[in-house]
């Protein structure tokens, strides 16, 4: 993968983020650097803390400790220009409900600063490149989940970011739209900085090539899918990811130095 | 790759007044999506003619104002307003698109800015589709104009005073019932405190000053010394204060119950 020799800087850089909703402790000094051409996997149990990371990371919300740099651009020292950086798609793919395809994602053109005939076609390539010409004139809100989706993808990708954040960006579509996004995702990850969230691990396997598992706040694993692979007990002769995934995200299986190793080995490529 | 890491590749800088046009005209259309424009326009004329004819007496005063109009305006924008504002952030925090606008390239000014413009905009187009009365006032008499203007103008800040205090009250709940009787009791206690019956009640013990110190915080006041057709420079930034202190303030909930 790692092909290009100006990678030295990472795309996502975040250092000893924290979060804390009163006195919980959501996000306990997470750092992660993402340079171009990589796909990381965020994994985790629900609740251990990957929508908060992400949602640190694209600004939404306001760390507790620590900073996060886009393509350089420090997001809380100049919010505007780092949020140019990226494309996000939220938990859920929220967007507005009377909105038509078409229009929101116009909306969205005109947010990234392209009006008149940039706009059109910016709105066109994104339509075309997630499938989504059948269902265009449509209102959000009349669409399936699978559409939906797709939609959020579209507004991710519609000014082709050389960052792209998706918190569960298979979530609630059929295998058909999965494999299509997976394929989507390869085809993205050539150039760009890609962090995905995801409960599907052989996804992890099609389609990152990093993968980071957090549990309860911190990093407990970061190196490569294969490598993620390798940590499940030997006895384990099927679904070796998600023995790995249990190993380190409960206590059942003794894996206490995992944490401590994941962290300082660290999986930068 | 010919790109540098430390530009960003293809999104374009908008300048601030960019942002809040994009923002004011996703918001403004979003009325017209929903039956909402159409049952907010119908209702707020037929009770402004309604309050005008049958409570106002227009015609029987036989004089050639529109006094009978303007003066209910308080007390109509008191439930209707809210009807407006309560959607502005309550909204975007249910369907959850406050994670998509606020991670898009704005600032958080920029969306309060866009989305209370759009709000008050849409108000004056109901308020101007008032303009029947006018024409008639003018028809069966002769009016002062500038009065009549200047009430116009009164009505348009009032409303504008109102939406900005929803427009905060919006935003710190998900849920838009809430907000509308929120911002239902904030508007009346404004325009409360300018009431004759509550001052006389005050008038009774409290010292002058005070009197009038509360009638000066209340919208009433400013607003029915306006509809007599002066334009009291103290009156006018009365409601631009009000609407710039809750737009900033409705800066500050926005960040501290987006994620809520």
């Amino acid at each position: 993968m790692a092909s290009h020799t100006d990678r030295k800087a990472p795309r996502i850089e975040a250092v000893k983020l924290e979060k804390r909703f009163g006195h919980i402790h959501a996000v306990r000094g997470i750092d992660l650097e993402v340079p171009a051409g990589q796909v990381l996997g965020f994994l985790g149990p629900n609740g251990a803390g990957k929508s908060t990371t992400m949602r640190m990371i694209t600004g939404f919300l306001e760390p507790s400790g620590g900073r996060v740099k886009l393509e350089g651009i420090d997001i809380s020292e100049d919010p505007i220009a780092a949020k140019r950086t990226f494309g996000y798609l939220p938990e859920g793919a929220p967007a507005y409900p009377d909105m038509t395809v078409e229009e929101f994602l116009g909306f969205i053109a005109a947010a990234r600063g392209f009006s008149g005939r940039d706009a059109k076609d910016r709105v066109e390539r994104a339509i075309g490149r997630v499938n989504l010409q059948g269902v265009r004139r449509q209102a959000f809100e009349t669409l399936s989940k699978g559409y939906k989706r797709r939609t959020g993808l579209a507004q991710a990708l519609l000014h082709d970011p050389g960052i792209l954040i998706l918190d569960e960006p298979t979530d609630g579509l059929d295998p058909n739209q999965k494999f299509e996004v997976r394929e989507l995702i390869k085809e993205l990850g050539g150039d760009r900085a890609i962090v995905l969230s995801t409960h599907i691990l052989e996804e992890v396997e099609a389609v990152c090539t990093r993968a980071v598992v957090i549990n309860k706040g911190g990093i407990v694993f970061d190196g490569t899918p294969a490598e993620m692979e390798a940590r499940a007990p030997r006895d384990v002769t099927k679904n070796r990811m998600d023995a790995a995934f249990r190993a380190m995200t409960t206590g059942d299986v003794a894996d206490g130095a995992g944490a401590a190793a994941a962290r300082t080995k660290g999986g930068r490529r | 790759m010919s790109t540098t890491s430390a530009q960003p590749r293809s999104a374009l800088a908008l300048s601030a007044l960019a942002r809040i046009t994009v923002v004011f005209r996703r918001e403004f259309r979003s009325y017209f999506q929903t039956p909402l424009a159409a049952v907010f326009l119908v209702i707020f004329l037929f009770l402004a003619g309604l309050f005008a004819f049958n409570i106002g007496g227009f015609y029987e005063r036989n004089q050639a104002d529109l006094r009978p109009f303007f003066q209910f305006h308080p007390w109509l924008y008191v439930f209707l307003v809210p009807a407006v504002s309560m959607r502005l952030w309550a909204e975007e925090r249910r369907t959850g698109t406050i994670e998509l606008i606020m991670t898009l390239p704005f600032g958080a000014a920029d969306l309060v800015i866009g989305k209370f413009l759009a709000a008050w905009a849409f108000t004056t187009v109901a308020l101007s589709l008032t303009f029947p009365m006018w024409i008639t006032v003018s028809w069966l008499g002769n009016p002062d104009h500038g009065t009549i203007f200047v009430a116009y103008l009164a009505s348009a800040l009032l409303a504008g005073a109102f939406l900005a205090v929803g427009a905060f009250l919006s935003a710190l709940t998900k849920n838009q019932v809430i907000a509308f009787v929120l911002c239902a009791v904030a508007c009346f206690v404004l325009l409360l405190a300018g009431f004759p019956a509550v001052l006389d009640f005050i008038r009774g013990w409290a010292p002058r000053g005070a009197v009038e110190g509360l009638a000066s915080t209340s919208a009433l006041t400013h607003y029915e010394s306006m509809m007599r057709g002066v334009i009291d420079l103290r009156d006018v930034l009365y409601f631009v204060l009000v609407m710039a202190a809750f737009l900033v303030l409705n800066v500050f909930a926005i960040d501290w119950k987006k994620s809520d």
